[in-house]
């Protein structure tokens, strides 16, 4: 434990937690999509689209791409972190990984529901 | 109080030739770099995604471009990422459960993850692109 003092509100603890709780999402959603794959054995554009017209798989897969997102969000945040050390680039970065991802949200929604 | 920290001695061991990365230590680069590479694939698979389920013809057009030669390449690669990051992340929430933290263990359950991610990648890469 390194012996240093705390100030401030928050350490990243829900960062780590949320980090878990995408990974089980996406663990599971993983496994379910396999099954499903596997059940259906799609080899055509209508059997591939009845699995995501299916209520259950649109909300699941929502879900998927959502944690995606957010686990994404936390890891690239890291990796810029841990080796881009100008505030400023660092900053912008960020900024750029948070505009792709709320972007790929809007797009993900719009290829389930108008499909 | 952080400098005293920061202050206290610690072992070291700068010959490097004689350093190499155990297997726990590779598992974790390749945690990270598989991350990076997917972040940065996302837009061609939301493409690939949309191709798919928009109509038979997009259908038709993301079927062709996933049966290239170089698209199956990047494609299996995807899926050893895919399968690796699954796996080791599945090994990081047992060691945050405080299962198997232990050298041995550790190093065990890293071969584990790399056989059944490899494992796995072959298998569906098989029934998937070929």
């Amino acid at each position: 434990m390194v012996n240093r003092i705390l100030v401030g509100a928050h350490y990243g603890l829900k960062d780590w937690v949320i980090q878990r709780a995408t990974a089980i999402i996406m663990a599971v959603y993983t496994v379910i999509f396999l099954v499903v794959v596997a059940a259906v054995g799609p080899d055509s554009f209508e059997s591939w689209r009845g699995i995501f017209a299916n209520g259950f798989m649109k909300f699941a897969t929502f879900l998927f791409f959502i944690s995606v997102f957010y686990h994404a969000w936390i890891g690239v945040r890291d990796i810029w972190m841990d080796y881009i050390k100008p505030d400023g680039l660092r900053l912008l970065m960020m900024i750029a990984t948070v505009a792709v991802l709320v972007g790929y949200a809007g797009w993900a929604v719009q290829i389930l529901w108008r499909m | 109080m952080a400098e005293m920290a920061i202050k206290k001695r610690r072992p070291k061991n700068l010959d490097l030739p004689t350093i190499r990365l155990p297997l726990p230590g590779i598992l974790s680069i390749l945690h990270r770099v598989s991350g990076a590479a997917m972040f940065l694939l996302l837009p061609f698979l939301l493409w690939l995604l949309q191709s798919s389920l928009t109509s038979p013809e997009t259908f038709a057009s993301a079927r062709e471009v996933v049966g290239h030669p170089l698209a199956k390449i990047v494609l299996l690669g995807l899926i050893w990422f895919y399968m690796h990051h699954f796996c080791a992340g599945i090994r990081y929430l047992l060691l945050d459960l405080d299962k198997g933290v232990e050298l041995e263990a550790a190093r065990r359950s890293s071969q584990i993850v790399f056989a059944v991610s490899i494992a796995l990648t072959l298998i569906i890469g098989a029934k998937v692109l070929w």
